[in-house]
């Protein structure tokens, strides 16, 4: 009874809900349909009413510059920052959780210490590491310091999700003879399977997303990602904004499959590992 | 994140496995956490110190180094920009929690609410935190171009000013977009810690003859406060040490309007190659930032014991 009461309609909520829905929107569909317009229709319609003459014009014309080359270069990043990040913090939660000594309290604290290291205060330094290890302008000098900086989150988050693996779990296979590598692989991974793909969208989303580390530890055109490519892009076509859009849009696209795809993972994840 | 309340979960439960376990039941060996340890260490704590050192010392980012002293902290702590800087980011961290934790803290709570049009909406409010920060400023460029931008759809003069161009309004403008790209995400942890408020607590409260808005400030808000004080961390850590989005929106101008302090800490080191200089303005950063978690965690942890008695 309570319940249906506190779910009566509150239309004053609604109506303000409604309200951010176009803040929240109205940015995302004037960069859409703006992609779509031509150089001169830009210069002269409504930009928020759809181009009568839709062109994909713009499309074009950024998938003739090297935008592919851009996207492969941040795929590749993703994918080794995520993969160095995810594996290497399992095995590190692994220990958090199951350790017994005090060197397992002590890397818990050292990882919380470390999610208040804010990564821009760091710039120089990993410049200077970067540039000593002869790394610079590669793809590998973004994934390396990209993986490190996302390790302290992930594994927080892991732990909390590895806690909730019944201790009766653990006994009984060891008492089957399993030691702790044969448990990480053939209990844990499985189990942990959703929280894992929670963290490798969320890590995979910032790292896709960054931009500082690639702004300082790479220069040349082909080492470029996507981020980066935007910006250069509005550099490089400054009358031509709907082109600037179009790459926008392009750049977005993997992501927003990525969300529509793991949507329900990464929202009841996210809230598990940070909500508690 | 609150930091004291974890630490406390992780030391009973390996006290718990040690007096059940039997001796000769080994945990697992440190090695396992040692590749994440090293790799942080390296690209994370490293640094830390790093950067204290490379405080001391003249380097242009390419040539050789020369031993600075305290050279490079007098300039910098005498330099007025220094001070603007400082200034900007505290204007700029206040102003952006204030605008962005009453918007996240109903939306999140609005969206708590199990209903199915709620759900839809959730889905899309989260659209803005896809975008790449080049991506949004790019995108509020040209939405706030004076010429070509809103002004051209609604034909109103007051919009087509120049809002990135105008030193008096570039910063609260800049803040407006942080926001949008940020509030989903607090929406999100909001929403969460509303859905675990147990549900005989709103019960009792209407039995009591509470009505919706006395049941959000009496039931829904003190519930929400460990939520507040993570979101609070997250934001004002956050909005402190913020670069990509102001350096593609404005690169710190018009002038100086928005050069805060991580954008002032880049372009003195990168820019101007003085990287020492740079230095200091990251020490001061790092400072900054590692004294502001640590107290709001320990915000956290001192109000601890009250909430837990209710529970």
């Amino acid at each position: 009874m309570a319940r249906t009461t506190r779910m009566r309609p509150n239309v004053p909520a609604g109506v303000a809900g409604f309200l951010w829905l176009l803040v929240a929107l109205v940015p995302v569909y004037y960069v859409v349909i703006t992609s779509l317009r031509t150089q001169e229709g830009f210069f002269s319609d409504n930009p928020l009413v759809p181009p009568s003459d839709p062109s994909l014009d713009s499309y074009r014309l950024v998938l003739e510059s090297d935008f592919l080359l851009y996207l492969v270069n941040s795929i590749v990043v993703t994918l080794g920052a995520v993969l160095i990040t995810v594996s290497l913090s399992l095995m590190a939660s692994y220990f958090v959780v199951r350790g017994t000594g005090r060197l397992s309290g002590m890397t818990h604290k050292v990882f919380l210490l470390g999610l208040a290291i804010p990564l821009q205060a760091t710039i120089i330094p990993v410049y200077y590491l970067i540039t000593e290890a002869r790394m610079y302008d590669t793809l590998l000098a973004i994934i390396l310091p990209s993986a490190a900086f996302a390790i302290p989150l992930t594994v927080v988050i892991l732990s909390n999700f590895l806690r909730d693996v019944p201790n009766e779990l653990f006994e009984s296979m060891r008492v089957d003879g399993a030691g702790h590598w044969r448990m990480l692989v053939s209990l844990v991974l499985p189990l942990m399977r959703p929280a894992l793909v929670t963290v490798a969208v969320y890590d995979g989303l910032q790292v896709w997303n960054g931009f500082l580390f690639p702004l300082i530890l790479t220069q040349s055109p082909d080492q470029r990602v996507l981020p980066l490519a935007l910006w250069s892009f509005q550099g490089q076509f400054t009358v031509n904004i709907p082109a600037v859009l179009a790459a926008v849009v392009l750049s977005t696209l993997p992501v927003l499959a990525l969300y529509i795809l793991g949507r329900r993972h990464l929202v009841s994840g996210l809230t598990a590992g940070f909500g508690k | 994140m609150s930091i004291t309340q974890r630490e406390e979960r992780a030391v009973p439960a390996s006290d718990r496995d040690r007096t059940t376990r039997p001796a000769h039941r080994s945990g697992p060996s440190v090695w396992m956490a040692m590749p994440a340890l090293v790799f942080f260490g390296i690209f994370g704590l490293v640094p830390l110190g790093g950067v204290v050192a490379l405080s001391l010392v003249n380097w242009d980012g390419i040539g050789e180094m020369s031993w600075a002293g305290l050279a490079n902290w007098a300039t910098v702590l005498t330099e007025p920009a220094t001070y603007h800087a400082i200034w900007l980011s505290i204007e700029f961290m206040v102003v952006c929690w204030l605008v962005q934790t009453p918007i996240s803290l109903l939306l999140g709570v609005f969206l708590a609410g199990r209903s199915r049009y709620r759900a839809v909406l959730g889905v899309l409010y989260f659209v803005p935190m896809l975008l790449s920060a080049a991506a949004i400023a790019i995108a509020f460029k040209a939405l706030l171009d004076p010429n070509f931008g809103m002004s051209l759809a609604f034909g109103i003069e007051a919009l087509s000013q120049d809002w990135l161009g105008d030193p008096d309004l570039a910063l609260y403008v800049v803040i407006g977009v942080v926001a949008w790209q940020f509030i989903p995400f607090h929406t999100l942890l909001y929403q969460a810690g509303a859905r675990q408020i147990p549900a005989a607590l709103y019960e009792a409260a209407t039995i009591d003859g509470a009505g919706t808005v006395r049941q959000f400030f009496h039931v829904t808000l003190p519930q929400l406060r460990y939520t507040f004080i993570t979101s609070s961390t997250l934001m004002l850590v956050g909005s402190l040490t913020y670069f990509d989005l102001v350096f593609v929106l404005t690169g710190g101008g018009p002038g100086d309007a928005t050069r805060m302090l991580p954008l002032h800490m880049y372009l003195t080191g990168f820019s101007a190659n003085e990287m020492g200089e740079g230095s200091v303005l990251a020490v001061l950063l790092v400072f900054t930032g590692l004294v502001l978690a640590l107290g709001l965690s320990g915000l956290a942890s001192f109000r601890k014991g009250s909430q837990m008695e209710g529970m």
